[in-house]
């Protein structure tokens, strides 16, 4: 299994309050890995610096080959067209329409003719379930469910080869989240791509995270497939996997470990 | 060069068609020019087992090519993979229709802007209804006056803005004494500047002034303020907290610079006089007494009254349009700036329309 990112000792400080204190994790090629922490645990802080946002105190992170500290500003600006991020709120340009969000970046950085990028942004628009007039509709006319779908089409308009999502399935219904969940697998097999995700939804977790890591007490305390974490004996980890509306979810997992 | 991407040969049925290589973003325009070139007299046979890489957008290209081919002569497709039929079985699948213009004729546009400027009017005209209710309701209930945000508003919009008041006066003082010297030079009328740069100044420039530089830093904050807790959703959650945003937000600022802005046009007046008798001994070489005491003489009180009677109007006008705009914002980032250039040139067209209207009562008084 080759690896996509690695984080090494990542020391992250806000003025006196440490956030990271070495945090190590390593994401694999095709998987879906999944940062699990409490509110406060510092899981957008490392998404963020992940993808360049924020820059660490100390230590050191490789996303496909690049170490981010010593990163030049050409690589920099062509690893960012390497990877596609989705905001925990979408974060769609408003002064632009659905179609012009999804657009934009084909738009700068490709030479495709006006009609071959119509073509892909209507498959994007298609592909994460949108109808067709969505596409004319600016931000501030969707709803809430509405707006991830359209960020994710956004986020997959340069055939990435790594995908970011900050809680996907948060504020989506159920029926929606799992849809989405769907869609998230079936990107991953079909387009080969790396997803790293930030998710609090257990349903995600016990159905479509391959790996992950949980983050708490400013380390990472148990990072792997989850019945690999749910041998961790971390507070965080009882609290989370095994209180009384998880248990049911995960005792079959459980039940392979005690047998 | 294109031979990259795709080769073909011809024999005597048929064409044989090899795509290869990387098919993706990059690459499509190239591709897609290349198979413009391809001769259509035969039946086509198309051989994509070279093609290594592809993502969606060659995929598509392949459909789109696949399809304007079909209709000019039978093709047939050799040689794909598994993942290259499921990409293109998925893309096929989905396909949203084309989308929907958004263009507005040059007609639709002025009728929506009519349309818009209307909704404009009614809508302050509602804004004003409440700002009253609410005012007539603290008449009755004076306890839920919002002491401490009126007096932050205050410090705010009025002790902030001491310095540049300060110096745009003075600036305005020395000028007006600068130019009416030349003039008055010519006549010997010298002593002249004293009413020329008191009675402007107090009854007209240094309301006026103070009302545009006020309606540029505070009327244009007010905007951005509320507009921001708009987006933020802080003016629903107050809403369903059963506070009133007309009391703590709009009466708060109204009432702050009705109480401010007077103070900063006796401010102004007394500045921009001072700018006026130093440009005046400069200038006229009129010395500091007698300039103040010719400033006794001829500058009555009726002056200053009827320069301050328009302090809270223009107040008034500065507040309710600043937050009346920060309501309008709807939630995207682009409409706070909208809003407040609209909040700015409207108040201050406002100020200087009122101020022609009460030149106009004055003189028709006899004032």
């Amino acid at each position: 299994m080759s690896t996509v990112i690695e984080a090494k000792g990542i020391v992250t400080r806000f003025g006196k309050r440490t956030i990271h204190d070495g945090v190590n994790l390593k994401v694999g090629k095709n998987e879906i890995y999944a940062i699990l922490g409490e509110s406060g645990a510092g899981k957008s802080v490392l998404m963020r610096e992940m993808i360049m946002l924020h820059e660490p105190d100390d230590g050191e992170i490789i996303v496909l080959g690049h170490n981010l500290r010593t990163i030049g500003f050409a690589q920099a600006q062509q690893l960012r067209r390497e990877w596609g991020v989705l905001f925990q709120f979408g974060a769609l340009y408003s002064s632009l329409t659905i179609a012009e969000n999804i657009e934009v970046q084909l738009k700068e950085y490709t030479k495709l003719s006006k009609a071959m990028r119509d073509k892909l942004v209507r498959s994007k628009i298609a592909l994460v379930g949108l109808d067709a007039h969505v596409g004319a509709l600016y931000p501030s006319e969707l709803s809430g469910g509405m707006i991830k779908r359209a960020a994710l089409a956004r986020a997959l308009a340069m055939e990435p080869k790594l995908l970011f999502l900050d809680e996907p399935t948060s504020g989506l219904d159920p029926v929606g989240a799992r849809n989405f969940d769907k869609l998230i697998v079936e990107l991953r097999d079909m387009l080969g791509i790396t997803v790293v995700m930030i998710t609090h939804d257990l349903d995600s977790i016990s159905h479509i995270v391959d790996r992950m890591a949980i983050l708490a007490d400013k380390h990472v305390v148990a990072e792997g497939t989850l019945a690999e974490v749910l041998r961790s004996t971390h507070p965080f980890v009882e609290e989370f996997f095994k209180n009384e509306y998880s248990k049911e979810k995960f005792e079959h997992m459980f039940n392979k470990e005690h047998p | 060069m294109d031979q990259e991407y795709i080769v073909w040969e011809q024999n005597k049925e048929k064409t044989l068609l090899y795509g290869k290589g990387t098919w993706n973003l990059e690459t499509v325009p190239q591709i897609e020019r290349a198979l413009k070139r391809v001769p259509l007299d035969k039946p086509l046979v198309w051989d994509v087992s070279e093609i290594k890489v592809f993502d969606s957008a060659g995929v598509l290209l392949f459909r789109t090519f696949y399809q304007a081919f079909k209709k000019r002569v039978p093709v047939e497709i050799v040689g794909y993979t598994q993942s290259q039929k499921e990409m293109y079985e998925m893309l096929s699948s989905h396909m949203s229709e084309e989308i929907p213009q958004r263009g507005e004729g040059f007609l639709a546009q002025i009728g929506k802007s009519v349309i818009v400027t209307m909704g404009d009017i009614k809508g302050f005209v509602n804004f004003l209804g409440h700002l009253f209710y609410a005012f007539f309701y603290l008449l009755t209930h004076p306890k839920q006056l919002r002491i401490k945000e009126t007096v932050y508003h205050i410090h705010q919009s009025g002790v902030n803005a001491l310095v540049i008041i300060a110096m745009t006066s003075f600036l305005v003082g020395m000028v007006i004494a600068y130019q009416g010297a030349v003039q008055l030079a010519k006549f010997g009328a010298d002593i002249f500047i004293v009413d020329t740069v008191g009675i402007s100044i107090v009854r007209e420039l240094g309301p006026m002034i103070t009302a545009i530089v006020i309606a540029g830093r505070s009327g244009s904050a007010y905007t951005a303020e509320i507009g921001a807790m708009k987006i933020t959703e802080e003016i629903s959650a107050m809403r369903t907290m059963g506070f009133d945003p007309y009391h703590f937000l709009v009466l708060p600022r109204v009432f702050a610079l009705i109480v401010a802005l007077p103070l900063l046009i006796f401010f102004a007046d007394i500045v921009g006089i001072f700018g006026g008798l130093v440009a005046s001994s400069m200038q006229l070489g009129i010395s500091f007494d007698q300039f103040v005491s010719r400033l006794n003489e001829v500058l009555e009180v009726k002056h200053y009254i009827l320069g301050m009677i328009k302090g809270p109007v223009f107040a008034f006008i500065i507040a309710a349009i600043g937050c009346f705009r920060g309501f309008q914002v709807s939630d995207n980032t682009e409409s706070i700036g909208l809003h407040t250039t609209a909040s700015v040139v409207n108040a201050i067209f406002l100020v200087i329309a009122f101020d022609a209207i009460f030149s106009v009562i004055y003189t028709e008084l006899g004032l």
